[in-house]
């Protein structure tokens, strides 16, 4: 049998998802959520504001419902921090009872026998709400006028990285500054959150939750609550996309577990959309101001990044997330001087938490805006610049001034496949010739390099157990938890390489803590070199031990036992085909006739992160009339490693891509000064579609990492964390004629239209 | 209220309240769990069926206004044999799916798209498929899929 490894194999996942389509929690039909009760949230309507009263009286008489719950009701305090270094005088309480802090914030609970009953009784609820001053932006936030929180005494939730000084750009011949809105985006994973409870047989609660991260879910809930781990079981069925939002539990679904522990009825929660854009996290949102400087021979000495990351009412992982940024602040230059600090500080939105690349994008959108910044004033092409910069491929591992120790790389190369894949000397005289006639649609050109790190920020683990049974089928159990990342498949082709077993004769479990009690699930594009590595080595322990019973079963010593992958029979090693050999079913028998299992187990411990990168060139059109900015074409070059499954690798670097270009040029979530969200539904919100985006011009390079036996790193999220500047730039690029030199995201035709009657302003001021 | 109609081929007749929407109707009355709700304001497409043929969200009609009608949704798509539909396999081929949230509306509206439109353009397929969204975003390979669809039936 050939090695998969590499292979463009279709997913075992599909054929489900397309003809019953998938069994996400609100699907789960198990009989133990028969007769479950729905919960329905109410939730603030104002940003900041001391509740004067709650009266529920209107709800308890409605139609339908079984429980109302308030914050005194359930005498239960405070939730978790996500993040426990940050400051526990930020802690959200589960449920609002004295101050609201965000519009959307949860301050009653109420059962209902039918879903659309609740939604009915919510409209009872009479809260009375005393205003408090608003907080809106991070900028105000900082002033630590109005306090959150007025216990902690300041709005600052964490701070990273140190002041620095002025004097690394004391040698610098140009020295350019900007101030850059990462702007806030809403996750908007097509599954809203939804979990499901209910006690089973047994007495322990049964948790169905759309989650990332079902182990760490369990462990949450059961330490928030006094419990003991083994009293809940958590599962993750089919899960409707994450990007990040979806690793932590929110204190809504440790709620449902709580209440149905309370009540013992099952329950159902399912938000609605527009409850899903108020209250599931937000990904980004960083205001940065990046100082940049070196030589008009186009080296750059010193960079500095100050990031104010806003972290939303309740700080938690978003407030956490500059750390990442400061970690890759430097890209892919081999700059002297970095110096990167930050702030997260607290205000009457939703919390922040990570979002597709969460961190990282950040710190590649500054410096790559950077870099184009300094070489417009310098009077340097983008691509100039940036090669004159690049870390050198002779000096991996390579550690920044900012501490992170990068692999292996080769900048240089993606940076030359990328220009030759777009066309660039091609694409810069069309430029120059519709420049030239002063047409009314021109073209911007954006270029972006990129550095990432993943299964980061420390060394990784993961664990996974193989097991063969007496049928000869192999079960692999993963603690990696896909939603839509392909596990079942890859894992599978990763066991098979081993084991000489087929595709269809692997089964691939994870999601359920009874089945696999230990993982740490899917985020950070993590799963596959580590999760992917741990089935690797696990495997191959099960061969190790096959071998020594198809080696008593052969008559012959263990040495001489060789596996033929093609047949998945055991041989004697250098016997014909055609002589004894014994199959894996004969061996699991055998295996587990005395007594034994054919299973092992494997932890997988990374030495390190790895550090993918790659190159990405955008293409836009511009209508210089009304504004609108087309993306013409997307190249990109992503090394990730050695990539196990291109159809998927592909799929990955597609969806990463997309998003980054919604971030670029559409997608925002919208508060007003008083906090208001105004981009509440799909109707508001500009979700990318299919028709805002070309298809994608994908350059294949593969350096391998020495970091884990598979070679690999995370394809994930780098596709957001090049394609965003990449198309940011181009955007910037194209409106260079009216004098712009940076326009910050989203690229929306309202702002380019106002960037260039700006500048039709400034061109005829200085004719004047 | 009574309500008759037709789904995936089975005639159904249910007592429902009027206010129920089709897709709460096909889920919760009907078990087919495969259409999805992703948003509120018709704006995403998970919830894509045919009518009589042709693609709707199902969370922007009453069910009661398909009193007599056809429907069709993911659960009916493939051949009784199993045989995948020749959408569902080019969406399997060309990894057209990641999450599946979306899927079943996008698969739905792809095959009612190139029933109205047997030989679109890239283009045409981009804006024909305006009203279903997907996170993901798998929206290259699922134009793929639907072009390659387009062309072997061609």
């Amino acid at each position: 049998m050939a090695s998969l490894h590499g292979q463009r194999v279709v997913r075992q996942e599909d054929r489900a998802l397309l003809t019953r389509g998938g069994t996400y929690v609100a699907d789960v039909a198990d009989p133990l959520l028969d007769g479950a009760a729905h919960v329905t949230f109410v939730r603030s309507t104002m940003a900041h504001a001391r509740i004067t009263g709650i009266d529920v009286e209107g709800v308890r008489t409605a139609p339908g419902v079984v429980g109302v719950f308030t914050a005194a009701d359930l005498g239960l305090g405070f939730a978790p921090m996500a993040v426990p270094v940050l400051p526990p005088a930020m802690a959200r309480p589960w449920l609002a009872g004295e101050v609201v802090r965000f519009v959307g914030e949860p301050i009653v609970v109420i059962l209902t026998e039918r879903r659309d009953q609740g939604e009915d009784a919510a409209e009872q609820a009479i809260i009375d709400y005393e205003p408090l001053p608003v907080v809106a932006h991070p900028e105000d936030a900082r002033n630590d006028e109005v306090l959150l929180f007025p216990d902690h005494g300041s709005n600052t939730a964490a701070v990273f990285g140190d002041e620095g000084d002025a004097s690394e750009f004391a040698d610098c011949e140009v020295v350019v500054r900007e101030r850059l809105v990462n702007q806030r985006v809403a996750v908007a994973p097509l599954e809203v959150r939804s979990t499901a409870a209910a006690v089973g047989a047994d007495g322990r609660l049964n948790v169905w939750m759309s989650t990332q991260a079902p182990q760490s879910a369990r462990h949450a809930i059961t330490r928030a609550f006094g419990w003991e781990l083994d009293s809940v079981r958590l599962i993750a069925p089919d899960v409707g996309g994450g990007f990040g939002a979806k690793i932590g539990p929110y204190p809504e679904e440790m709620l449902v577990a709580w209440l149905v522990r309370h009540l013992g009825r099952p329950l159902r929660w399912l938000e609605t959309r527009s409850e899903n854009m108020v209250a599931m996290g937000h990904g980004r949102g960083q205001i940065q101001h990046i100082t940049i400087g070196g030589g008009r021979d186009g080296v750059v000495l010193a960079y500095r990044l100050d990031i104010l990351q806003d972290s939303g009412a309740y700080p938690s992982m978003g407030a956490f997330l500059p750390y990442m940024t400061r970690v890759m602040a430097a890209g892919v230059y081999a700059i002297p001087n970095v110096a990167c600090h930050a702030t997260s500080v607290v205000t009457n939105t939703m919390t922040t938490v990570a979002y597709r690349g969460a961190g990282r994008p950040e710190a590649t959108a500054a410096i790559e805006r950077a870099m184009d910044l300094f070489a417009a004033e310098i009077g340097m092409s983008p691509a100039e610049v940036r090669r004159r910069n690049l870390i050198d491929v002779a000096s991996f591992p390579h550690t920044t001034p900012t501490g992170a120790v990068y692999d292996i790389g080769d900048y240089r190369r993606a940076l030359d496949l990328v220009l030759d894949a777009a066309g660039y000397d091609e694409l810069l005289a069309e430029q120059a010739s519709r420049r030239a006639s002063g047409a009314v649609r021109q073209i911007g050109i954006g270029l972006a390099l990129y550095v990432e790190i993943t299964a980061g920020p420390t060394a990784g683990k993961e664990s996974a157990r193989v097991e063969i049974r007496p049928d000869g089928r192999a079960m692999v159990f993963t603690g990696t938890s896909p939603h839509g990342q392909g596990h079942e498949t890859s894992w599978a082709m990763i066991a098979s390489d081993v084991l000489g077993i087929g595709l269809d004769d692997i089964e691939v479990i994870h999601g359920d803590t009874d089945l696999v009690p230990r993982g740490m699930g899917t985020m950070g594009s993590r799963s596959l070199q580590l999760g992917g590595s741990a089935v690797l080595e696990a495997s191959e322990q099960v061969l190790d031990l096959a071998r020594r019973v198809a080696a008593e079963l052969l008559g012959v010593g263990v040495d001489d036992v060789v596996l033929d992958h093609d047949a998945g029979v055991f041989r004697q090693a250098h016997d014909a085909v055609g002589g004894a050999s014994v199959s894996w079913q004969q061996v699991a028998v055998a295996a587990a006739g005395e007594g034994g299992s054919l299973a092992a187990g494997a932890d997988f411990q990374a030495s390190t992160p790895t550090y993918p990168f790659g190159a990405h060139v955008a293409v836009v059109e511009l209508d210089s009339e009304t504004g609108l900015v087309t993306l013409d074409r997307f190249i990109a070059v992503d090394d990730a490693g050695r990539v196990l499954n291109p159809l998927i690798a592909e799929g990955q670097r597609h969806g990463g891509i997309a998003q980054g270009a919604a971030q670029a040029l559409c997608e925002e979530m919208v508060y007003d000064d008083d906090a208001n969200p105004l981009t509440t539904t799909f109707a508001d919100y500009t979700f990318i579609s299919a028709c805002e985006l070309p298809s994608f011009e994908l350059v294949a390079m593969e350096t391998p990492t020495p970091v884990n036996p598979l070679g690999a790193k995370g394809v994930g999220e780098s596709g957001t964390i090049g394609s965003t500047p990449a198309v940011q730039n181009a955007v910037v690029d194209a409106l260079s004629p009216w004098g712009v030199r940076h326009l910050d995201m989203p690229a929306t035709p309202q702002r380019v239209w106002r960037a260039i009657a700006a500048g039709h302003d400034l061109s005829s001021r200085q004719g004047t | 209220m009574d309500l008759s109609l037709s789904v995936n081929g089975e005639s159904q007749t249910h007592d429902i309240e009027p206010r129920t929407l089709l897709v709460h109707y096909l889920r919760e009355q009907c078990g087919l769990t495969g259409t999805n709700v992703g948003c509120d304001t018709s704006s995403c497409g998970a919830c894509t069926v045919h009518l009589d043929g042709r693609a709707v969200k199902s969370c922007t009609m009453l069910a009661l206004q398909a009193e007599g009608c056809e429907v069709t949704t993911i659960e009916g798509l493939a051949a009784p044999n199993g045989t995948l539909h020749p959408m569902q396999e080019a969406f399997r081929a060309h990894h057209g799916l990641q999450c599946g949230f979306c899927t079943p509306g996008m698969v739905m509206a792809a095959v009612s798209l190139l029933d109205e439109s047997p030989n679109p353009t890239e283009t045409d397929v981009r804006h024909g498929l305006e009203g279903n969204l997907c996170r993901c975003t798998g929206y290259h390979n699922i134009i793929q899929a639907v072009l390659a669809v387009s062309r072997e039936s061609s």
